[in-house]
């Protein structure tokens, strides 16, 4: 297992190396001269653009910017928001529980519904339902999501009035952040009805956010369900006469898992992406809202931490589903230490 | 030589026939490549169908709702947005940009990938680590928000949006292509042709080469579809195409403030996003089962 850990761990160092690359490219690129942009419209002489140069240590070769780069961010110092003058990481991390919370909602939306609608489509394999759910499936595929919430805003909130537009409470509670998320901390507060509020807000990002890994799952499920029907041990188990129901729940579901565990593991940077507009509709302060405001605000060092750290959160969440694949399936952890 | 022609083409004939065959077993497949035929004909004809100029401002009919609704007009069918521009015709127009993004997506990314993968296979080494590291970087990113901040460096616009896609989809194709030249770098009719003394080039993309389409082609469908999608999404996030260019996201976008008053110029190019893409995903669908070797068997 140690042995599994390690061996994925050296895989990333190149990515991280990469990724650290590219964040510190990116400022690099960018057109105008930062100089010109620190002073503002007054300019500045010759030799306070070499003295203002220095400071910024750009005076020295491309490389040692680089390093110094990259001990900056191995220190957790990734630069300062030019718009709030605060940390981007502290910035980051103050928004970050309302992305994941967003995230894991939708995932948990997307599994519970997906699964079990995937099982049924294989069990019924040619039926009406089978092509009923690989159609609706289909089509939640093909969703452009950033129009599918403001459809459910024009349906759930404006014509029948059951959701909020925006937010993640009300206005009228006053709940302090614990552990910044929403439904926990308004349990913890005893504001009454905020945890109801708080779900309220929740429900159409969830759902949208969840569209596509729904249609994924869904799909995934079922080709994976398929696969184990055929397979010798399955019908070994129906011959024994043991009943429909047992031989899904116990010889195939555990097959099934295998699939979901890797679709998840697939899923985040789609979420992560997904979080950018479903954010932007939803106003909801996370992180995917934080990162297009600074996009536009020309908050380039916001922009730069933030691209590392969400590659960075990416890397870590595939390394905790490889390493939870590894437990599901032991098979894989055998064939990749022996290679 | 008259002969082999001849011979050749049958076979690529009969390849066409069997190809067609296996596609039109399914019925939602051959739907889905009727209306992407469909659609591309109004790409192509947009000036000939549309019933208005797409940028045209008819003042006194602004906010017009669909013709079915009370007070709609026959000749604005969709209604018309805020400033009375008809939302079909801007729709129309807006197929080209959103097809021609999705071509241009599709071509830069998979030329770009499959070049790259070709010789990532064939030649290893320190450039194969080189190549595949890069890929993993990119793909280390959400796509999404690696081509906002390419657009950022860029700046923003439709072609700027579009290389910017380009690029975070490439390592799919480059990933694709490497894994199936190195499952075709060691099989007889490589070895047999290097014997003769086919130049590199010649192996990788005469022998090889055409042997690693058959993924590449379904991978190239849906990217075309996903390529749709997310250039609308950067249309709708402000950093595609600027507004007034009849984009199909930049069309959600300038009316997202209507969405109250005027629903129907948000709903309606959400629909046209959406039943291109499931067309085109109904057919690449369709692509993947009649060339996947291991359904054709059964």
């Amino acid at each position: 297992m140690l042995r599994f850990l390690i061996n994925r761990l050296m895989l990333l160092v190149p990515v991280f190396i990469g990724v650290t690359v590219v964040a510190f490219g990116f400022i690099r690129v960018l057109p105008g001269d930062p100089v010109e942009v620190l002073a503002g419209e007054r300019g500045v002489s010759a030799e306070k653009r070499v003295e203002i140069l220095a400071n910024l240590g750009l005076d020295k070769p491309v490389w040692q910017q680089y390093l110094t780069y990259l001990n900056d961010v191995l220190h957790g110092n990734l630069g300062v928001s030019v718009k709030t003058n605060r940390p981007v990481v502290e910035e980051f991390f103050e928004l970050f529980p309302a992305t994941a919370e967003l995230a894991i909602c939708a995932i948990i939306f997307a599994v519970i519904i997906g699964v079990p609608a995937g099982i049924i489509a294989a069990l019924k394999r040619g039926s009406k339902i089978d092509q009923g759910i690989m159609g609706i499936s289909l089509i939640g595929y093909s969703m452009p999501i950033f129009w599918w919430g403001l459809l459910l805003i024009i349906l759930f909130s404006n014509t029948l009035n059951l959701t909020p537009v925006s937010g993640r409470l009300s206005f009228l509670f006053d709940v302090d952040p614990v552990t910044g998320f929403m439904l926990i901390d308004t349990l913890l507060s005893d504001e009454k009805g905020s945890f109801l509020n708080a779900l309220h807000h929740l429900i159409l990002p969830t759902v949208v956010l969840g569209t596509i890994p729904l249609a994924v799952i869904a799909r995934q499920t079922r080709s994976a369900m398929l696969e184990v029907l055929s397979e010798d041990y399955v019908r070994t188990a129906r011959a024994k006469g043991l009943s429909t129901f047992r031989v899904v729940t116990i010889h195939a579901l555990r097959n099934a898992m295998i699939t979901v565990v890797t679709v998840i593991g697939l899923m985040v940077a789609i979420l992560l992406a997904g979080a950018i507009l479903t954010e932007t509709i939803f106003g909801w302060p996370g992180i995917g809202k934080w990162i297009i405001f600074s996009i536009f605000a020309r908050d380039y060092y916001a922009v730069q931490g933030g691209l590392l750290l969400i590659a960075i959160t990416i890397m870590t969440v595939n390394l905790i589903v490889d390493l939870l694949y590894g437990f599901i399936n032991p098979r894989i952890l055998h064939q990749k230490n022996k290679s | 030589m008259n002969h082999s022609a001849v011979s050749s083409k049958s076979t690529l004939g009969q390849q066409w026939q069997e190809f067609w065959f296996y596609f039109s077993v399914s019925k939602t497949a051959v739907a889905g490549l009727v209306f992407l035929v469909l659609v591309v004909f109004v790409a192509l004809f947009a000036d000939v169908i549309s019933p208005h100029e797409p940028a045209e401002q008819y003042r006194q009919f602004a906010k017009l709702p669909p013709a079915w609704k009370e007070g709609g007009q026959m000749q604005f069918f969709l209604g018309t947005d805020y400033a009375g521009r008809d939302m079909l015709s801007r729709i129309i127009h807006g197929s080209r940009l959103s097809l021609l993004a999705g071509s241009i997506v599709v071509i830069l990314s998979l030329s770009i990938g499959v070049l790259l993968g070709l010789i990532a296979g064939y030649r290893g080494g320190w450039l194969e680590i080189l190549i595949m590291r890069v890929m993993d970087t990119i793909m280390a990113v959400p796509g999404l928000l690696l081509a906002l901040v390419l657009v950022a460096i860029l700046g923003p616009g439709l072609l700027n949006a579009m290389v910017a896609i380009a690029i975070t989809y490439t390592p799919y194709f480059v990933r694709l292509t490497r894994a199936s030249t190195l499952s075709e770098l060691n099989r007889d009719y490589v070895t047999a042709s290097k014997m003769t003394g086919a130049s590199s080039t010649r192996l990788m993309f005469v022998s090889i080469l055409p042997n690693c389409m058959a993924p590449v082609i379904v991978q190239g469908t849906l990217s075309f579809s996903t390529a749709i999608l997310d250039t609308a999404a950067l249309g709708f996030l402000g950093m595609g195409a600027q507004a007034p260019t009849p984009e199909w996201g930049t069309l959600i976008a300038e009316n997202r403030d209507l969405i109250l008053n005027a629903p129907w110029t948000v709903t309606f190019p959400g629909i046209a996003i959406l039943l291109a893409v499931l067309a085109i995903n109904l057919v690449g669908d369709g692509l993947r089962d009649a060339l996947d070797p291991k359904l054709k068997r059964s």
